[in-house]
Order: structure tokens, then C-alpha cells, then sequence
């Protein structure tokens, strides 16, 4: 048979997707355990998930969380870092700490052979890390010290402004790697303090991912994380964050960073929009995957492919466990860095009204988000990621199944009510990181007004 | 452990592989073209990556953009270009193989009909743009351009990089873009890798049905041109960095051949993690340095070895630059410990179990497939591949530091603060602009 090049074949009715089946348990000291039975290859992913992240830094702290995660794996009883870092390169492990806006994750994958290893240093960093004074001030300092490079990375430079730009003193307000002025206050004894506050049992969750059966997976986190030792009523749980952010940029529209020389602008606009439990989540991500959320959407087709002003261009909502960003962000040449704002803006403007998402472009958003939904849970790891965040936002059971029903039950309306909603151009701040003196010509033309000064 | 799959050859020299996986209802479609930067010629680089951008422009039966059927489908795809060769790939649900098929069939054999000169300048925009985003307007991003031109002489084809030249992109015509397509964007050059959840039998004659009817094209010569350092080339480039670097940069094996897991290896050895070598010494213990880090770049014709380190505030790259040195030569000397291999050995065997978690994508089953199959002809190199490293022993590695990481053959380049010349290495020269 020969290829018909007269159309595209239509792809055929989706397959059933096999989603993660969750079992749950709840150890003595408090601690939860989601285990997820997924047969791939020979391989165990656990994920510890700790509802405490940069928005708990105390006051004046900020970057207090991220290093405390950065310190776990620096040592734990008589074990050095290196000794640690040994331990985990003889099971092939990967691991990684990521601390969010919301809450500090540990992850390490090794191969099912090492599954009751793993789960033990696992525990061993989680737990009971050494925190001495002098290996908190050595990491302390490295991170001081790469704060300073990251001043020459504009995009590092675009997002901390952005978010200080936004959320102003809110405890959203800074990123969690911290600012070169709190961390060095940040000292051991803050360090130890935070870790002692929050990495309790109670609240935490532990999703294990893999091959061996529920059972096994259960006695093995069991035999590693049962002794950890419940903490005292007053510390059983963490703060939470209740102050509402700011519903629009507390310092002004418009900021500008100066760079000299700059090859290119790099560019953000947003607002404070949406948190991670709104009923709109799934209409949210219909209206960014028709704005701004992949390569055919709207900004990127206008930006990119039609005016070639850059490499590319998109927008994305953040959703915290309270309201996070929505963000466009582009990186664009120099000269037409007013018109790229220009640009950017008129799209966001548009599909609020004088252009709404045609029915045809829900259409392929919807599909986008629904069809390729499988590619999610290929591996032990994205399957552990995923279900990590049903634990952190407290969604749910059968979140998974609903999430393609629910997608697919979003109207036109639904789009453009949410899009006039949470899209506010007259609230939205932006922030330009760029040379002023190619920049600032164009920008008179804009309504913003002047640059302001971002207050420290 | 390997990567089972069934190859078959179109009468038109398309190479296609399949391999099943039926984990997840996805198929990936994975298709490597051998040509790279390092087909171009001086005055025109840039080229080959400028001309994967036109792939994604439409082609003579579907002339709009190729993102669009496919992310509709729910398929995500991507491509890229390095020196030897350039890759597309498509993930898709299992449904909408046949689309991806029809698509990726279309570009290569019908481009040209649907190439506009309108299209190339935007693109061309586009590139100008990545190479400020990802090169000019990032610190160290040059330093690779610069360790390039002086590893390499001007006429071999890995003197520049695959971004290429401002000017040169600034001169290409859409006149070459037809010779380059004709050229190189043929069955006969090309390998096509399926996996995922689909049959064997179904995916060959989907192959067959879309793939078939192009004709075949010119035979590609693959000259293997040498290079060598004979004395050691001392650099300094200025940046906008806030701290200095020092890059250290040696020629080494190429791809797959001979000691090229060795010198992966000793990568790992001396730079990789908190237990490596450099790192404690560095780091950790003499907390002179921020970094550090090594890495074999193996490509096919031959390839290089890299050090670099950027040494804490306040401080200059020389006593970085003999700290190192003497690292490295201790390597020589005495070779690592049993212990370190043992690691390594652990590390090694379970990376490549994880190469096995995706079917498709960067990295996936099916791009595998794809590299062992155009640089070896033999997919099936995966447990052989592994056996080139289980196999190295502590002699194996000392004597592959000391044939390679030889310190008066090698480009020792200080990337500065501007005007901070006076942090690099003693006796270095400027860095002359291409």
C-alpha cells in the first residue's frame, strides 16, 4: 500500500492508559507510606516529601530551607559527606534534594538489588544528618559563592527580580536558593533548628515505586524509617503560610535591571494568579496551552516563528499550595525588546476577549494535555514525582483517572471566564533584564511608565 | 542486558530498527541523519543546525508547521545538531504512530517544494537569537568556541562549533539549503528507530509504506581527518563573569573506539561527584575551588578531554592550574585505588540499567539504537558497549591518563573577569576573535 499524501492520517482511538495504583499506610510515628507497584525495569524510586520549603524561611532567613536541604547529605553520625557520597556511588544511586516554594523533596533511585540499602541512607540524611557547624559553614560559603556567578546569568537574575517583583515581603517573595546578605546568617544552630522544626514524621510522606510487592516495600521503609522518632505535640506539625499574596506588584509596573552590553533582553510579565487546589486547575492549563504553554501556542507562534525576535517564548502558571505565578517569559534581542513586550502583552490582552481560544484551539489543547498523558508515568522516577504531588496538595485518590474527564469537560466558557479571571494585564508587574540604554528609548512608548527601583 | 530490536534495510538504504516495549502505550520514532557541523566547510558554518530549524517548517504535503499535528496528537518532539550527526525525534501515543511516520517520510522526502526564502530569513532570525541567548549572553559561553579553534587547525572540520559563525550564518543562501538537503537528507544516510508499543511486523511495513518511495541518494564520503597538539597553547579570554575559570582541554579517542571508556572513566574519577578526586582535594579539603569537573567528549572522528574549575573569590587560576596538574599526575603514577574502580564499576553498571526506563527521546532506547547503529553499523553494541567498561582495570587507567593527559599537549585556557587578565595562568595570549 502506498503512503496517501493527500492528508494526514488521523490518528486512532486513545488506548487505556495504566495510571498509578496508590496503597497507603500510616506507620506508628505518623509517618505516611504511599507505595505504587510499577514493572519496567529493575529499578526502585523513593520519594520523601517533607511539606516544608523556602515559604517557611524565617524572616531574614531566606535561603534557610534550601540549605538545611543541601546539608543533608553532608554527613550523618560517623559517616562524612564523603563517606555519605561513597556509600550512594556503590549503589549506583542517584540521588537529589529539591527544595520548593512548598516543600523539600529527597529523591533516590537505585536498582531493586539495593532497594533496603537505599531506604537506610535515605534515612540516614533525612533523619539524622550530622549538621556540624564546620561542614554547614563550608557549604555555606560555596553557596555564597555561587550566588555571585548566578549575577551573571540573566535568566537567575530575570527570576529572582520577578518573584521579588510580585510577591514583595510575602514569603513567595524570594527564591528558595536565598540571597547572598541572609544566608550569611543563616548558622549551624539556625540549621540544625529548622531541620529539628520540620523533617518530622508526622506530615511527611514517603512514596516508594517499584517492582517488589506492597508488602516487601512496606516491611523495608518500615525497617529503615520506623525509629524515626515521632516529634513532640508543639513540633508535629509545620507553619503554615496563611498571608495571602499581594493582588498586585507591590513596588510598580515596570522594572528594569541593568546589564550592559546585553545580547539580548530577558524578559518576564505576571501576576500572582492561582493556587495548586483552585476548581479552575484544569481550565487554567487548557487556557496556558493555547497562550503560552508549548511550541504552537499563540506567544510562541507570534514571538518566535512569525517576528523571529527570539529563540522562544512561553508562559506557564506556578501553582503553590497558596496563589503562584503566572509568568510569560521570553528572551529577546536587544532592539526589539519594546516591541516583544508589546507583542507578549497585545496576546495576553487578546485571548481575554477581542480573540478568545477558538473552538479549534481548545480542541488541540485539550488533546495535548489529555493524549499524551501516558508519557507521565514511563519511568519508576515521574511515577514517584507524580504521586509525590498528590501527597504534597492533598489531592485526591483518583486524581489521576480525572484528570482526562476533567480536561476534556472544559468549555470555551470555562476559558475565557478563567482567562478574564486570572489574567489581569493592569495588575500584571514586569521585569526587564537588559542594557538600558538600547532598551529604555522604546519603552516610553509603553503605558508603564518609568522603571522603579526593586526594593532589597 | 540489552536493547532487543530487528533491523531491516528499504531497498532505498534506509536503515530501520525496531524495538518493542509495551509498558506504556507510547511509540517513539527516532530518525538520525549522518551529517553534522563537521560536514561544513570554513566561511559556512552553522549550516547544518541553521537547516534542522527548516525541518520543523513544513514540507510539500503538509506546508505549515510540523509541531502542530503532532503536539495535537499529544506527541512531543524535538531535534538537534551536534558535529557528526543530526537527529528528530517524536513521541507519540501509540495511535498516532502512523502520523509521526507520514510526517517525518514527508520532510525527507518532499522539503524542498515547501522551502520559502520567507522562512529561511525567520529561522535564520531564530538562530541568530539561540546563539545570543545560549553563547553571547551567557558567562563561559564562548570558552568552548575558543578551546575548538585552538585544539583544532582552521581547515578540520571540528575547529568551529555547531552554532557556528555570526557572519557566516549572516551569508547563507536558501540555494544551499537545497545542495545541503540533497546532499545529506537521504535514506541511504539516515536510520530510523521505532520502539515502543507497537509490533515488529507493523511498524517494518509502516516504515516500508511511508519511507519506501523516496529515492536514495548520493553516497556521503566520511573522511577521518586527525588532529594533534604538539606543544601546549596557553589562552586568556575576557567574559562578564563575576569569577575566573580554568579550562584545560586535551585531544583524546574518538567515539566507541579505543580507551574512549577509559578516559570516561577517569572523568568520573577525577571530577564527578564528592568522591572524586578533585573534588575532595579542591573542594572540599583545601576549599580553594567553587567546582570543578571533567568530562571525555567522544565524537567520531576523534575527541577531547576536559577539565575545568572555577576557583573561590579572590583568587587567580595558577594555583589551580598546578593542583590539578599534580592531581592528574599522581593518577599517572600510581593509577587509582581498587576501591575507586570497584565504584566506578557499581556506578557504570547501574546507568546503564537506567538508560533502559524510556523508549524515546534524548537518551532513549531508540536514540541509543540510533548512535550505536550510525557510528558502529551495530545496533546492537548496547552489552558490549558495558563490557568496554567492566572490563577496565587500575593498570587499564593509569596507563590511558598518562598516553592522554599529557601536560605539554593540551590548550590550557583562563577564562577572566574583563580586564582581570592578571588572574590566568602566567604566559597565556589573548584569544583572537574568529
Amino acid at each position: 500500500m502506498k503512503a496517501d499524501r493527500t492528508k494526514l492520517p488521523a490518528p486512532g482511538p486513545a488506548s487505556a492508559v495504566h495510571l498509578p495504583s496508590i496503597r497507603k499506610e500510616t506507620l506508628g510515628n505518623g509517618l505516611a507510606v504511599w507505595t505504587v507497584a510499577h514493572n519496567s525495569v529493575p529499578v526502585v524510586s523513593f520519594m520523601l516529601v517533607v511539606p516544608a520549603g523556602s515559604a517557611q524561611d524565617p524572616a531574614g532567613l531566606a535561603g534557610l530551607a534550601s540549605l538545611t536541604g543541601d546539608m543533608l547529605d553532608e554527613g550523618s553520625g560517623a559517616r562524612s559527606a564523603i563517606d555519605m557520597h561513597d556509600a550512594l556511588a556503590r549503589i549506583g544511586a542517584q540521588f537529589d534534594t529539591e527544595v520548593g516554594v512548598d516543600a523539600s523533596s529527597l529523591s533516590l533511585t537505585t536498582l531493586t538489588t539495593w532497594q533496603a540499602k537505599g531506604l537506610t541512607l535515605l534515612a540516614d540524611m533525612s533523619t539524622r544528618p550530622a549538621l556540624v557547624e564546620a561542614e554547614v559553614d563550608r557549604v555555606r560559603q560555596l553557596r555564597v559563592n555561587r550566588l555571585g556567578q548566578l549575577r551573571d546569568l540573566p535568566q537567575f537574575v530575570a527570576q529572582q527580580a520577578f518573584t521579588r517583583f510580585i510577591f514583595g515581603d510575602h514569603p513567595y517573595g524570594h527564591l528558595p536558593v536565598g540571597n547572598q546578605q541572609t544566608l550569611g546568617a543563616a548558622t549551624g544552630e539556625a540549621v540544625r533548628a529548622f531541620h529539628r522544626r520540620v523533617f518530622v514524621p508526622q506530615g511527611t510522606t514517603l512514596v516508594a515505586v517499584g517492582q517488589a510487592p506492597h508488602e516487601e516495600l512496606l516491611a523495608a521503609v518500615t525497617e529503615a524509617f520506623g525509629g524515626w522518632e515521632a516529634a513532640p505535640e508543639a513540633l508535629g506539625h509545620v507553619p503554615a503560610v496563611i498571608a495571602e499574596p499581594p493582588d498586585q506588584p507591590p513596588f510598580g509596573r515596570l522594572a528594569l535591571v541593568h546589564r550592559a552590553a546585553a545580547a539580548q533582553s530577558e524578559l518576564r510579565i505576571g501576576q500572582v494568579a492561582a493556587a495548586r487546589n483552585t476548581p479552575d486547575y484544569h481550565a487554567l492549563l487548557v487556557l496556558n496551552t493555547v497562550l503560552g504553554g508549548q511550541f504552537i501556542s499563540r506567544i510562541n507562534m507570534t514571538l518566535r516563528q512569525k517576528k523571529g525576535y527570539t529563540y522562544g517564548a512561553r508562559t506557564a502558571f506556578e501553582f503553590h499550595r497558596l496563589r503562584g505565578p503566572f509568568a510569560f517569559q521570553s528572551s529577546v534581542h536587544s532592539q526589539v525588546t519594546a516591541d516583544a513586550l508589546r507583542e507578549a502583552m497585545s496576546e495576553i490582552e487578546a485571548i481575554r476577549g477581542t480573540r478568545p481560544a477558538t473552538a479549534a484551539e481548545i480542541e488541540t489543547a485539550k488533546a495535548a494535555l489529555t493524549q499524551g498523558y501516558a508519557r507521565n508515568f514511563e519511568t519508576a522516577q515521574q511515577v514517584a514525582r507524580a504521586v509525590a504531588q498528590l501527597a504534597l496538595f492533598g489531592l485526591p485518590d483518583d486524581y489521576f483517572e480525572q484528570f482526562v474527564p476533567r480536561v476534556n469537560a472544559v468549555t470555551a466558557d470555562d476559558v475565557l471566564r478563567v482567562a478574564r479571571e486570572y489574567l489581569n494585564p493592569d495588575r500584571m508587574g514586569i521585569v526587564i533584564v537588559g542594557d538600558r540604554d538600547v532598551v529604555e528609548p522604546g519603552l516610553a512608548a509603553l503605558p508603564y511608565g518609568d522603571p522603579v527601583p526593586i526594593p532589597a | 542486558m540489552n536493547i532487543p530490536f530487528v533491523k531491516h534495510t528499504l531497498d532505498n538504504g534506509l536503515q530501520v530498527l525496531v524495538h518493542e516495549d509495551h509498558a506504556c502505550p507510547i511509540v517513539a520514532v527516532n530518525l538520525w541523519y549522518h551529517v553534522g557541523s563537521k560536514n561544513e566547510r570554513p566561511g559556512h558554518t552553522g549550516f547544518a543546525h541553521l537547516f534542522e530549524h527548516l525541518m520543523f517548517e513544513g514540507s510539500e504535503h503538509h506546508d505549515s508547521g510540523y509541531f502542530e499535528p503532532l503536539q495535537q496528537a499529544g506527541g512531543t518532539l524535538n531535534g538537534s545538531t551536534n558535529s557528526d550527526r543530526t537527529n528528530y525525534w517524536e513521541v507519540v501515543p501509540k495511535h498516532a504512530l502512523e502520523l509521526a511516520l507520514w510526517l517525518e517520510s514527508d520532510r525527507m522526502g518532499y522539503l524542498l517544494p515547501a522551502l520559502t526564502e520567507a522562512k529561511f530569513n525567520t529561522q535564520r532570525d531564530v538562530v541568530l537569537n539561540e546563539r545570543r541567548q545560549n553563547y553571547e549572553n551567557r558567562p563561559y559561553g564562548l570558552t568552548t568556541m575558543a578551546i575548538l579553534a585552538a585544539l583544532y587547525p582552521p581547515e578540520h572540520p571540528y575547529h568551529w562549533s555547531t552554532i557556528g559563525e555570526v557572519a557566516d550564518l549572516h551569508a547563507a543562501t536558501i540555494d544551499e539549503a537545497h545542495a545541503f538537503f540533497k546532499a545529506y537528507y537521504h535514506p541511504a544516510n539516515a536510520s530510523l528507530a521505532i520502539a515502543g508499543d507497537v509490533t515488529t511486523e507493523t511498524a517494518l511495513a509502516l516504515a516500508e509504506r511511508y519511507f519506501g518511495e523516496i529515492s536514495a541518494g548520493p553516497a556521503v564520503p566520511r573522511p577521518r581527518i586527525s588532529a594533534a597538539l604538539e606543544e601546549e597553547r596557553r589562552l586568556v579570554m575576557e567574559d562578564r563573569v563575576e569569577l575566573p575559570r580554568l579550562y584545560l582541554s586535551w585531544h583524546s579517542s574518538s567515539m566507541f573506539s579505543d580507551q574512549d571508556a577509559e578516559l570516561d572513566l577517569l572523568s568520573d574519577l577525577l571530577a564527578n561527584g564528592k568522591t572524586s578526586r578533585l573534588y575532595r582535594r579542591l573542594v572540599y579539603e583545601r576549599r580553594v575551588a567553587n567546582d570543578v569537573a571533567a568530562m571525555q567528549n567522544s565524537r567520531e572522528m576523534s575527541g577531547f578531554f576536559q577539565v575545568m574549575a572555577t576557583p573561590t573569590p579572590g583568587r587567580g587560576l595558577a594555583d589551580l592550574e598546578l593542583e590539578i596538574s599534580e592531581e592528574i599526575d599522581r593518577l599517572v603514577d600510581d593509577g587509582p585505588l581498587e576501591s575507586e574502580v570497584e565504584r566506578s564499576r557499581a556506578q557504570v553498571e547501574a546507568n546503564f540499567i537506567y538508560r533502559l526506563q524510556t523508549v524515546g527521546g534524548f537518551g532513549g532506547k531508540s536514540d541509543q539504537l540510533n548512535a550505536y547503529n550510525t557510528f558502529l553499523g551495530d545496533p546492537a553494541y548496547f552489552d558490549r558497549d558495558l563490557a568496554q567498561y567492566l572490563k577496565v582495570q587500575r593498570e587499564d587507567l593509569r596507563e590511558a591518563a598518562g598516553r592522554y593527559l599529557d601536560r605539554g599537549k593540551r590548550v590550557t585556557l583562563s577564562v577572566v573577569p574583563t580586564g582581570r587578565t592578571d588572574l590566568a595562568v602566567p604566559a597565556s595570549e589573548p584569544v583572537v576573535a574568529a
